[in-house]
């Protein structure tokens, strides 16, 4: 009886103890035993989900692993990038046991994701903005993210074709080399078209300031610029307000084409659902996870919003040429020679940079036929 | 309404056993903030619910995520005190002038600078002085900055007779301005590409947790602010004298208190705390300064002084309600599917429903022992 007992407690015990192990390792924790397992996996956003812009494009590639089989989508919205993003990973991983997280906003990596990564080196962290270092950042943490300015290469062309004025128009956040290489593709997709073309650019100097963007994008109008794009957080209000004065846009981000059909030509978007799709896969498979990733138009880490009505057969031709050129890969948006708008030679006649190249990570010009200021 | 109904039972009590008289007058005087502060989050919460049914969602399932999510565990308790911290220092930034009868809604601008001061002094210190002067520094500067931003307004405010709740504003927006000027230009880490911030501080220079706790030590500093500020205006006479022209700027005058000095001085010291409140961003959290400091803890700041009734004291269980609920409205977007606006719907309701209620002071005799012995 004693024994009987006693074994039956030993038994309770182990029974509990594995429901214990359970318990505190849901997820991603033990990763091979549990690879089939369910997976809960966290977005964090730093704008609202339906921004039409950044956060949207995100959201819209959760929404894709919403559906996959044995997955658990949990999502936090409009969390700045201070103490809050760092509770609220924790707070995802403790109590909804959260084992893969995508803290979408740049700002969100140093040193918020790092120090929450270090904390719990059983959850995973992928971050979007490409700041990852081998050697010096924790190996459960990584980074993707797309050469997007493919895309703002071929909103330049779309443009050439539909501008009369030849003059262009770009409301950027801020100079950094991200929207630099925007800018100077548009113009460059545009400059392809007609040399004579030009590109003004006003910087607002925030990720979201609709007030200003509005100003920013009734300004360029103003001067005579006749298509507008935009990389800011949310292009809803540049879209609306260039669209409402007449002119043509060219969307980024997301798809924008809904706030103005008539007057919407393409955009650069995101398509975030294919590399969140990767990297569940990935966990359920059991497989490391990449901690580098990076890709453009042919390796769908971005895509490009269907032709509207503005765009006239000649711009449909030469943009689905040069779409079929850059699903090749190694195509140079860059290439000598190339001045920038102070007359500096930027780059040297024989040099030509594809999508990939490091150079381009540094860009601090604005090239020749852009007229406005970094600083 | 249902305190009235109670009064006429409690006087005659009152009336008949006199031993216990300065008791109950005591505990009268005590209890009316609590009752009245206690029946308008009961009516905000109600109102709410309304609001959580009307929307399709079981209001007890959110109010019991909301303890989870803020309370419930060791992990939720931190989680809310972590985000309580900052919102300590920018509350004093309105509670104090508020006693002079100021309205200041400015304190992010302060926040926002004297993290780039912290951060700005601290360059050419690491490494030459030891981490804690480093840190001392970086608090004085910062402690400077912020309170000449936020005095500036109450200058203006007594000698130029400009509105104090306008120009702070409007200087909160040149702070921010000022401060992407410097970390994109003069103060930038040429290796900040797409985030420009000035270079971040050594991990040894950063201010850390408080032992045992995962929450910096901010908290710390915050609650000691708190209580010397509840000094300053309850014990000192300088904050008597503050109160005083709080009550009555004419009065105050006209008993010869320098009111001049007493506006810039107290809005030096609020601006100071909300400096800090950047110093220790700066310190204990983001590492270095970058446009992440304009995170809108000013102005939470001023719902925290209100619902507190601009008493440094009661700032202290509100911030970190506050910090609760901030806490919770992450679980509630993850659990529930509402979107992130419905803590911010609470938050606004209990905003309007308590000072609202506010009208309510000195109108049930029950709280007021001077006008029970008129009843009888």
């Amino acid at each position: 009886m004693t024994k009987l007992l006693s074994m039956n407690r030993r038994n309770f015990l182990q029974v509990s103890a594995a429901g214990a192990v359970a318990g505190v390792t849901p997820g991603f924790f033990g990763r091979r035993a549990l690879a089939q397992a369910e997976l809960t996996v966290g977005f964090v956003y730093v704008g609202p989900k339906d921004d039409y812009g950044y956060n949207q494009a995100h959201a819209e590639g959760a929404a894709v692993i919403r559906d996959m089989p044995g997955v658990t989508l949990v999502e936090e919205e409009n969390v700045p990038e201070t103490v809050d993003v760092q509770k609220t990973m924790e707070s995802m991983i403790n109590l909804d046991g959260a084992g893969l997280l995508f803290p979408t906003s740049f700002g969100y990596f140093d040193p918020h994701m790092l120090s929450v990564a270090a904390k719990y080196p059983d959850a995973q962290f992928r971050h979007c903005g490409g700041l990852w270092q081998e050697g010096k950042h924790p190996a459960n943490t990584g980074s993707y993210f797309g050469y997007i300015f493919q895309g703002q290469y071929l909103n330049g062309i779309a443009a050439g074709h539909a501008t009369k004025s030849k003059k262009i128009g770009f409301v950027a956040a801020k100079p950094i080399p991200q929207v630099l290489q925007n800018i100077n593709s548009f113009l460059l997709g545009a400059r392809s078209v007609d040399p004579a073309i030009t590109c003004q650019v006003i910087f607002t100097g925030e990720w979201s300031l609709a007030v200003k963007e509005a100003e920013a994008a009734n300004a360029l109008i103003d001067q005579g610029a006749d298509v507008i794009t935009c990389h800011v957080d949310s292009p809803k209000v540049v879209v609306e307000t260039a669209a409402g004065r007449g002119a043509f846009v060219c969307g980024y981000h997301a798809n924008q084409s809904p706030l103005a059909p008539e007057k919407y030509l393409t955009g650069a978007e995101w398509a975030w659902g294919n590399v969140y799709t990767g990297f569940v896969k990935a966990v359920q498979a059991g497989e490391p996870l990449p901690n580098f990733l990076r890709g453009g138009l042919k390796d769908g880490f971005v895509k490009m919003s269907p032709l509207g009505p503005g765009v006239p057969e000649e711009g449909r031709k030469a943009f689905e040429a040069a779409h079929a050129e850059m699903m090749k890969g190694g195509f140079s948006v860059f290439k000598g020679p190339l001045k920038d708008h102070k007359g500096n030679v930027v780059v040297a006649a024989d040099k030509s940079f594809a999508e990939d190249a490091i150079e381009l990570e540094s860009m601090d010009y604005l090239v020749e036929g852009v007229i406005g200021s970094t600083s | 309404m249902t305190v009235e109904a109670r009064d006429p039972g409690l006087s005659i009590t009152a009336g008949g056993q006199a031993s216990f008289r300065p008791l109950l007058e005591w505990l009268a005087r005590r209890a009316e903030p609590v009752a009245i502060g206690f029946c308008a989050i009961l009516i905000g919460l109600t109102l709410f619910s309304l609001f959580i049914l009307a929307i399709g969602k079981s209001p007890f399932a959110l109010f019991q995520l909301m303890y989870t999510g803020g309370f419930g565990s060791w992990f939720s308790i931190q989680n809310s005190l972590s985000r309580a911290a900052p919102l300590l220092l920018t509350a004093l930034c309105v509670a104090l002038p508020a006693r002079l009868g100021l309205i200041n809604i400015g304190g992010e601008g302060a926040v926002v600078l004297g993290g780039v001061a912290a951060a700005a002094i601290a360059l050419p210190a690491v490494g030459v002085l030891p981490p804690l002067a480093v840190l001392v520094l970086m608090a004085a500067a910062a402690i400077l900055v912020g309170g000449a931003w936020i005095g500036l307004a109450g200058f203006l405010r007594h000698y130029r007779g400009v509105n104090e709740t306008i120009s702070s504003l409007l200087l909160a927006y040149i702070a921010i301005a000022l401060m992407n000027q410097i970390v994109e230009g003069p103060l930038r880490d040429p290796a900040s590409l797409n985030k420009p911030s000035t270079a971040p501080l050594p991990a040894q220079y950063t201010l850390g947790n408080i032992p045992g706790m995962d929450v910096h030590w901010g908290l710390v500093i915050g609650v000691i602010a708190c209580l010397a500020s509840w000094a300053l205006i309850e014990i000192t006479s300088y904050g008597f004298a503050a109160r005083i022209a709080g009550g009555n700027v004419r009065a105050a005058q006209i008993q010869g208190l320098p009111v001049g000095r007493l506006i810039v001085g107290f809005t030096a010291i609020a601006g100071g705390f909300a400096g800090l409140a950047g110093m220790i961003e700066v310190a204990a959290v983001q590492g270095s300064a970058n446009a992440s400091l304009a995170a809108g803890y000013g102005y939470t700041g001023i719902l925290v002084a209100f619902l507190a009734r601009h008493n440094p004291l009661a700032i202290i269980p509100v911030a970190i309600l506050l910090g609760g609920i901030d806490a919770s409205g992450g679980l509630i977007q993850r659990r529930m599917g509402l979107p992130d606006a419905t803590v911010l719907v609470l938050q606004g309701t209990l905003f309007v429903v308590i000072l609202f209620c506010e009208t309510f002071y000195g109108r049930f005799r029950i709280f007021n022992p001077d006008l029970w012995k008129r009843s009888q």
